[in-house]
């Protein structure tokens, strides 16, 4: 009773959600270089790329519908399946947050910023490694890695809460930059967001290797 | 919920001597469903046969271990079988009726049982029917031959015939192999009707069936009874890597 051709396309679905995170993880790093760079068209270009995240999304969701459809999976399968749904609907947000920062580039138009970004690409190659080390937590089945990388969103928040604090106190100093010091923060929260989105497909991750639903760190925002 | 039936340390052994079934111990609850799983020749069946008995037909199989029936172990020697198989009552895979009418296929056994009255023969020949959800169908034939019935006909009245003498316990043999969706779909509803009164035991290839019809699932490997445990549990997350193999296909 060994179902090949089942199995094999359970594999491929899990393939195609590891390409969706690439193509997200490659939004939210092009998406902060645009907006350090000043660059607007390869902020326009990550704003045109989302639709691509988003019809991945419902091409994944698609797929899995079909197989607990035609298959009937059960357990590990079962699981996993229900792990994925869950998965591609934060990927899809945050190929959102990362479009988001693309936006509010683009709001900020060809002007120089504010301030230099410093902590705020340290803030998204924080969330990216997170991402990344999540997703492989996926395929390695790792309940234990995916726990440890939900205890870093507290880190991603500090970020936050010093970009946030050292924003505001400019505004008061200057409030003439108040509007465009604003957006920034949009964009920090944007980040902030993500991390929280990967906190959830950690959640994911431990279902599917354990079968039990916890909560794993409840953010500050 | 109270368990009606404790099997311990169960050994079986056919009279080739080859052992069937390997220190099984599981409870089955009453008023339950309680599904039995495994792949062929695992034992399920022989498990399942062994609730009433059944084993006893033929020369030369050796239990061992007990089987506690509300308190008593059926397994003693000098047990009364005629009694233990009307309290444990049996569904097999195929529809099994007898050539004669659909009524006198109930009252066959109501008459072994002692029971003369027509009245109530014919009481409970109705109600027997009513239980196993196929009075309607029948109540304008019910002098005709049971195997002018439809196969799934049929193995309502078996189930019906086996419901009239007023078991505790209905064992099921893959009670739907033989059956289509839809009259698999009418015995699954049934299933869920009779555990209201009675204790359920089923074995079932059928995976899906296991899951939306019991409560309790027991998974059967060489003999022996790898994983039991509540149906949800053991469809969603097993604690065992054999029964999840088993379940998702990856052996079998």
């Amino acid at each position: 009773m060994t179902r090949e051709a089942y199995h094999k396309a359970l594999n491929e679905v899990q393939d195609e959600l590891q390409a969706m995170a690439s193509m997200v993880a490659a939004a939210i790093k092009n998406s902060m270089e645009a907006l350090k760079s000043r660059d607007i068209e390869a902020s326009k270009l990550v704003v045109k790329n989302d639709i691509y995240v988003n019809k991945k999304r419902f091409d994944i969701e698609e797929k899995c519908i079909r197989l607990i459809a035609t298959q009937q999976p059960m357990a590990v399968d079962l699981r996993t399946l229900a792990a994925i749904i869950n998965v591609i609907t934060d990927l899809e947000r945050i190929g959102d947050h990362a479009e988001g920062i693309a936006k509010i580039s683009l709001a900020i138009g060809d002007g120089p910023l504010v301030k230099p970004l410093i902590d705020m690409p340290v803030m998204v190659d924080k969330a990216l490694s997170m991402l990344k080390r999540c997703m492989q937590a996926f395929m390695d089945r790792d309940a234990e890695t995916a726990k440890k990388i939900c205890d870093e969103d507290d880190e991603v928040d500090a970020f936050y809460d010093a970009i946030y604090n050292e924003l505001v106190l400019l505004m008061v100093e200057n409030p003439k930059i108040i509007k465009d010091a604003t957006y920034l923060i949009w964009a920090a929260h944007n980040i902030e967001r993500i991390a929280d989105r990967v906190t959830n497909i950690a959640e994911r991750v431990v279902y599917m290797v354990t079968g039990k639903m916890e909560e794993m760190n409840v953010s500050k925002y | 919920m109270s368990e009606k039936i404790i099997i311990k340390g169960l050994n079986f052994y056919y009279s080739n001597k080859k052992q069937a079934l390997i220190n099984v111990n599981i409870p089955i609850k009453e008023k339950v469903v309680t599904a039995l799983i495994g792949p062929s020749g695992c034992g399920k069946t022989t498990f399942l046969r062994c609730l009433n008995r059944m084993h006893d037909l033929y020369p030369g199989n050796r239990y061992e271990g007990e089987i506690i029936l509300d308190g008593e172990n059926i397994l003693e020697k000098g047990l009364d079988l005629i009694k233990l198989r009307s309290k444990v009552g049996m569904v097999f895979q195929k529809p099994t009726p007898f050539p004669m009418s659909i009524h006198d296929n109930i009252a066959f056994g109501l008459k072994l049982m002692g029971i003369r009255n027509r009245g109530e023969i014919n009481g409970r020949v109705e109600k027997a029917l009513k239980d196993s959800a196929i009075f309607e169908e029948t109540k304008d034939r019910l002098h005709e031959s049971a195997l002018s019935l439809s196969g799934g006909q049929q193995q309502r009245l078996c189930i019906a015939r086996a419901v009239a003498v007023e078991p505790e316990v209905i064992l099921m043999d893959e009670p739907c192999s033989a059956l289509d969706p839809v009259a698999t779909a009418k015995i699954e509803d049934l299933m869920t009707d009779l555990k209201q009164n009675y204790t359920v035991v089923i074995v079932t290839h059928n995976m899906q069936q296991a899951a939306r019809v019991s409560e309790y699932t027991g998974f059967f490997m060489m003999g022996e009874v790898v994983e039991f445990d509540i149906t949800e549990k053991i469809f969603t997350a097993p604690s065992n890597k054999l029964t999840e193999d088993y379940i998702t296909g990856r052996f079998g």
